[in-house]
């Protein structure tokens, strides 16, 4: 690692100041960031760590589900609210990593970072959710732009996401046999207005709406509508574990698995 | 340097630190504690696992600073003196570990796992639940076995409740 | 003392520091003062470096110094060698190029090392290191064999213009061609076995540190032969007169042979200490260990196999290029030669075979021994062929293999090997009823139901360990003799420890030695100390590698406690007051043969120290005794792994359902440590099957360089083993041992792809079958058992 200011602050305001400087970082559990510092891939002036803010927990009214941007893996997939509510949000969190990442990596970092190989976005983009950060509310639609890449301002920082609550959905998840994140995951929801699909793991441009599968299943909720419907490998990611014609046949195969599952 | 304070295995130290420490390196070098070992770069092997405030953590992934004022336990403040905790043992008595490098992650991994699932563990969730631990000598056949009984006898002890 | 004894399940000696963190690796060494290095490393597979600019890196905060290959040169260290000569079919000796441990004028793949910086942090050796310039001037790499052959391909040794080490051959050419000419049915094969990287958990590291006052050097390193790390350090690279220079391996973290190998890190490191006057500690990280530690594997081979009428193997030919790497590792060169050639016959009787071997020299990582070392590569020919020869003429697979195992004992194969004791049959007949084979065809009917492709695939592996013979080997063209040393000194109140040159990174040798003595003796397990990995504590020995801790280091063991036996009985002699021949020992006491006179272990053990009841002429005080042993033949474990898995076709994942491994090592020690190896080999041999391989692109970058990228097994990608064992005792040493070190990984690969092809019905697949392969694999063709 190279050297680095290290700032824990204890209020939000403090750690947007301090996240204006110029080479400055935000760690949330850091289980990205610390791995690309320790390879000297990143070299922040200063690390703005926002383990003092509080900013975690998780509450569901209203047909919605609140969840603190610092709320580790570990207590989405164990919060027993949340298994009622959304199951398959809880069940993706108890995918991520293993359960000492889970223990520490935080669900708005693995948002705010965007990794396209990253399980949440796909549940932040076809549950329609709302990311909250200090400055305003950004729709998931509009919040994942690219690889590592998302609406995030300089000093803007993420403090809680809210999901709504689906009728039933499910996530179906493809592990890299070596890193074991996401070769392909897939998030169905199905809501009364409709039915989303986001793909993560497998887009050359990240996370994805797979919006033939969401019209066919609209009108058919069932994995044999989606049977028939090729998923192009344009655009897909390829390398030594899976090329783009193997991730888009296993965008079929893991998204009729998720209809299958859904609940 | 930044000033950070632990309680490591029941003892409260202070010391001062680059901000860029990583647990394990403060555990290693400047504790002088051994067991915690680095077998990879990127958060995957578990042989640096440690509690972290009672959960299991990867400390080569954390920075000593980010846990000022934590309560940490090594696989050395796992046993009380010679008496071996249930999960050491278990290790042992079914032959667990060879060449003993990635085993204090294991064992550290293995007490967390009956932490979060209970005494009653299948082979398929130790499986599962070992995602973050790599072993190249024993293929886990006789670690997923030492941690079924491991398990069990931190039920029978009372160890699980701790 | 048969609780503690041969045979006994005992449990290990050496657990209790594991488990509770009080192992003492080499990073866990910390000597005072000492400095840390990190090596600059090639970011090219080949170039030539025109300059090295150090200037800024030297102004750095906390550097010491800095060496290149020229501070190496100007003080005369010679370069890493490879220790076995093999001679091209033409006579010529094979071509070493030379290897500077740090680069002198080029370097040859990516990950070589080109500077070493010490400083006072490994933080601050990091950050200077980032200020060296290198100006390189980019060559063209031949990565892949297939470049590397190519004519007008670039060179990388101006020894061997072709890029080959040599062509190399074994067995009757013409015999062979005319058991093809007679031949009902031929089998062929093209088999690709794959690249992998050893990985022992613990990272390679080294302390070098130097005594001024007495000139002396001690290296503190992750070895597996501690002694022939010395030897090669002292008598080739010329380090220190070996007096002068100690290794020592404390606890070393696995091996699987990627700790044999004298490196250019622990090299610089001892060297350096003394030109900086201070220790050095240098540790590699996962992914210098990638790129610097010594593959495994990579052959390209084709294979033909001639059947008659009834299915019986008339004869072997086979044409292997093997992957030597960017320069010849310490043994590298015997490992697709001597280590696997010889066992093409398998468990069969093959009355002719005919080998092939091109060495060649790639823009990789140097490729050495790895878990098994060119008998994997060996058994993965052998078993594919028989396995595919049966399908070919429709005979069941195990009953295919029976009518050609060999039955006669000693067997002279057509390949250099005699096998001297086994039984095939009992082990496929145990290996059939435990897998319950019968009733394979439900089970893959079941599995059809659910849409899963179900197969099971046999691998009926040999193995020739116990290495080695030093005469054989040195005729072979060995540079060492691979016999084993042991002392046993026996304190005055009886406890003994016992000196070994036999190495101990897993294998559990502080109980299975100490079993030994404690049958031999009759005393307790905890009254036995095993002492090894110190060149100043233990005699000249050679190490651990090719199963031979038991079968080679527990036979020295075993004849120094037959001296020891013989002394303690003259002592006795005296003390009872009766001729030695009249002397007994069982069970820890020596008694006078037809009395009530006895005297136990511990004290005629006193009794040899005070030396108050004989006399110095008569007999020498003390009791201490040491032996060299010598094995009069290779060892030949062998036996049979059954896999049976499922695929899924519509991801192409595979999952193991059944292992079952039935094995005959011999007599065996502790069954407890014994089986834990066939685990942990198996576990490693279905990594190469399903998981493991590195991968070069075309630049020759490592692309599998870490964990994110090469795949790991873990727990959840393995099954439990059924391990049953059959037993037919080694002739050749006096403990009856075979060695169990390497089966499973042996044994292994084939079993899985056996099965793999056998569910999907073709034979269209390569290692690692992972599931992207699996996937296009069965888009290529509908099931066998559907077409046919």
């Amino acid at each position: 690692m190279y050297p680095f200011n290290y700032h824990r602050p204890g209020s939000l305001a403090d750690a947007v100041k301090l996240a204006g400087a110029d080479e400055a970082k935000i760690m949330a559990g850091g289980m990205t960031l610390l791995p690309t510092m320790k390879q000297r891939l990143a070299a922040p002036s200063d690390i703005v760590d926002l383990n003092g803010l509080g900013l975690s927990g998780i509450t569901v009214a209203a047909g919605k589900v609140t969840i603190g941007a610092m709320t580790r893996h570990a207590d989405v997939a164990g919060s027993a609210e949340l298994k009622k509510a959304i199951p398959a949000l809880a069940e993706l969190a108890g995918m991520i990593g293993d359960p000492m990442v889970r223990h520490r990596g935080t669900i708005g970092g693995s948002v705010a970072n965007d990794d396209p190989a990253a399980d949440y976005p796909s549940a932040c983009l076809a549950l329609g959710a709302t990311i909250v950060t200090n400055m305003r509310e950004i729709a998931a639609d509009d919040f994942f732009v690219g690889l590592f890449e998302t609406a995030l301002q300089p000093g803007e920082i993420i403090t809680k996401i809210i999901f709504p609550v689906p009728e039933k959905a499910n996530y179906q998840k493809f592990r890299n046999p070596a890193s074991r994140y996401a070769i392909v995951g897939v998030f169905v929801a199905k809501f009364a207005a409709g039915v989303r699909v986001a793909v993560t793991g497998a887009g050359s441009g990240g996370v994805f709406r797979q919006t033939d599968f969401e019209v066919a299943l609209g009108k058919d909720f069932s994995a044999k509508a989606i049977e028939g419907i090729a998923q192009s490998a344009d655009c897909l990611n390829s390398d030594i574990h899976a090329d783009a014609a193997y991730r888009a046949h296993l965008i079929g195969v893991m998204a009729r698995r998720a209809v299958d599952a859904a609940k | 340097m930044a000033s950070v304070t632990l309680n490591v295995n029941g003892k409260s130290v202070t010391r001062g630190v680059d901000a860029r420490t990583l647990l394990v390196e403060f555990l290693r070098e400047h504790m002088r504690l051994t067991g915690t070992h680095v077998g990879c770069d990127t958060t995957q092997c578990g042989c640096c696992t440690v509690h972290v405030n009672g959960e299991a953590m990867k400390s080569c992934t954390l920075l000593a600073v980010a846990v000022d004022g934590a309560t940490i336990t090594t696989i050395e403040g796992l046993a009380k003196g010679q008496d071996l905790h249930p999960m050491q043992a278990a290790f042992r008595e079914h032959h667990g570990l060879q060449c003993g490098f990635c085993t204090p992650g294991m064992i550290m991994s293995a007490v967390d796992m009956v932490r979060r699932k209970g005494t009653d563990l299948d082979d398929k969730t130790i499986r599962e639940e070992l995602e973050g631990n790599i072993c190249r000598c024993t293929g886990y056949h006789n670690i997923v076995k030492a941690i079924h009984y491991g398990a069990e006898a931190m039920g029978k002890t009372g160890t699980a409740a701790e | 003392m048969s609780g503690t004894g041969i045979g006994a399940r005992v449990l290990r000696k050496e657990d209790f520091r594991f488990i509770t963190g009080k192992g003492q690796f080499t990073d866990d060494v910390n000597r005072y003062g000492q400095a840390h290095a990190v090596f600059l490393r090639s970011p090219h597979a080949h170039a030539e470096i025109l300059g090295i600019k150090l200037d800024a890196a030297r102004a750095m905060p906390g550097v010491i110094d800095i060496f290149t290959g020229d501070d190496l040169a100007a003080d005369k260290i010679g370069g890493l060698i490879c220790g076995w000569m093999i001679h091209s079919k033409d006579g010529t000796p094979m071509k070493a190029g030379a290897h500077p441990a740090l680069a002198q004028g080029k370097v040859r793949y990516v990950g070589d090392h080109v500077a070493v910086i010490i400083a006072e942090t490994q933080a601050q050796a990091r950050d200077a290191m980032e200020r060296i310039v290198v100006d390189y001037k980019v060559l063209k790499p031949g990565v892949s064999m297939a470049d590397a052959v190519k004519s007008g391909a670039p060179v990388l040794h101006e020894v061997a213009p072709d890029n080959t080490v040599y062509n190399w051959a074994l067995g009757d050419e013409a015999a062979t061609q005319a058991a093809f000419a007679k031949a009902a049915h031929v089998t062929k094969l093209d088999l690709v076995n794959n690249r992998l990287v050893p990985n022992p958990m613990e990272p390679r590291a080294a302390v070098g540190d130097w005594d001024s006052g007495q000139d002396a050097f001690t290296l503190y390193t992750t070895s597996q032969n501690p002694h022939v790390a010395r030897l090669v350090l002292s008598a080739f690279i010329g380090i220190a007169p070996e007096h002068k220079l100690r290794v020592i391996a404390p606890d070393v973290g696995g091996g699987f042979g990627s700790k044999i190998f004298i490196y250019a890190e622990e090299t610089v490191c001892v060297w350096a200490a003394k030109k900086i006057g201070r220790p050095v500690k240098w540790v590699a990280d996962r992914t210098e260990a990638f790129l610097s530690d010594a593959h495994g594997r990579d052959h390209v081979t084709h294979a033909e196999m001639a059947l008659d009428a009834s299915g019986k193997i008339l004869g072997l030919r086979v044409k292997t290029q093997a992957n030597l790497g960017a320069y010849l590792s310490t043994f590298s060169s015997s490992v697709p030669t001597y280590l696997y050639a010889p066992l093409l016959s398998g468990q069969y009787d093959i009355p002719a075979i005919y080998v092939e071997v091109d060495g060649l020299y790639t823009n990789t990582a140097p490729v050495d021994a790895y878990r098994g070392a060119g008998r994997p590569e060996a058994t993965f020919v052998i078993e594919r062929m028989v396995e595919v020869a049966a399908r070919e003429v429709k005979q069941d697979p195990a009953e295919f293999r029976r009518r050609n195992f060999v039955r006669q004992f000693p067997h002279q194969t057509p390949v250099i090997m005699c096998y001297d004791a086994g039984d095939y049959d009992a082990a496929l007949t145990k290996a059939l009823e435990m897998s319950d084979y019968k009733n394979i065809g439900a089970r893959k009917a079941e599995s059809a139901k659910k849409g899963l492709l179900r197969g099971i695939g046999f691998s009926a592996y040999i193995e020739a360990c116990g290495i080695a013979p030093s005469a054989a080997v040195g005729s072979l063209g060995a540079g060492v003799g691979l016999w084993e040393s042991a002392e046993v000194r026996v304190n005055p109140v009886g406890t003994v420890e016992i000196l070994t040159g036999s190495h101990s990174h897993g294998q559990g040798h502080e109980t299975t030695f100490a079993q030994l003595v404690s049958e031999r003796l009759g005393i307790s397990i905890d009254n036995v100390s095993i002492v090894h990995g110190d060149t100043d504590k233990v005699q000249m020995g050679m190490g651990t590698y090719g199963s031979r801790s038991g079968a080679v280091g527990m036979s020295a063991i075993s004849k120094a406690l037959d001296k020891i036996e013989a002394k303690a009985k003259k002592v006795a002699g005296f003390v009872l007051e009766a001729s030695p021949d009249d002397i007994e020992f069982k069970d820890g006491k020596f008694s006078v043969r037809g009395t009530d006179k006895e005297i136990d272990f511990a004290s005629v053990a006193l009794q040899a120290y005070i030396a108050h009841k004989f006399n110095g002429q008569e007999l020498e005080p003390g009791l201490k005794e040491s032996a060299f042993w010598d094995p009069t033949n290779f060892t030949f474990p062998a036996g049979v792994h059954i896999c049976e898995l499922e695929i899924d076709p519509a991801t192409g994942v595979t999952r193991i359902d059944r292992w079952t491994a039935v094995d005959d090592f011999g007599n065996v020690i502790n069954p407890m440590i014994v089986e834990g190896q066939v685990h942990g080999g198996i576990a490693q041999g279905v990594g190469q099957a399903l998981l493991e391989g590195a991968v070069y692109d075309s630049s020759g970058q490592l692309v599998t360089a870490s964990y994110m990228d090469y795949s790991m097994p873990r727990a959840g990608d393995l099954p439990s083993y059924d391990v049953g064992m059959t037993q037919t005792a080694c002739p050749s040493n006096p403990l009856g041992i075979k060695g169990c070190g390497e089966a499973g990984a042996i044994a292994a690969p084939p079993a899985v792809m056996n099965a793999i092809t056998d569910a999907i019905g073709h034979e269209g697949i390569a290692m690692p079958a992972t599931p992207l392969a699996l996937w296009r694999a069965i888009q290529k063709t509908a099931p066998r058992a559907a077409a046919e």
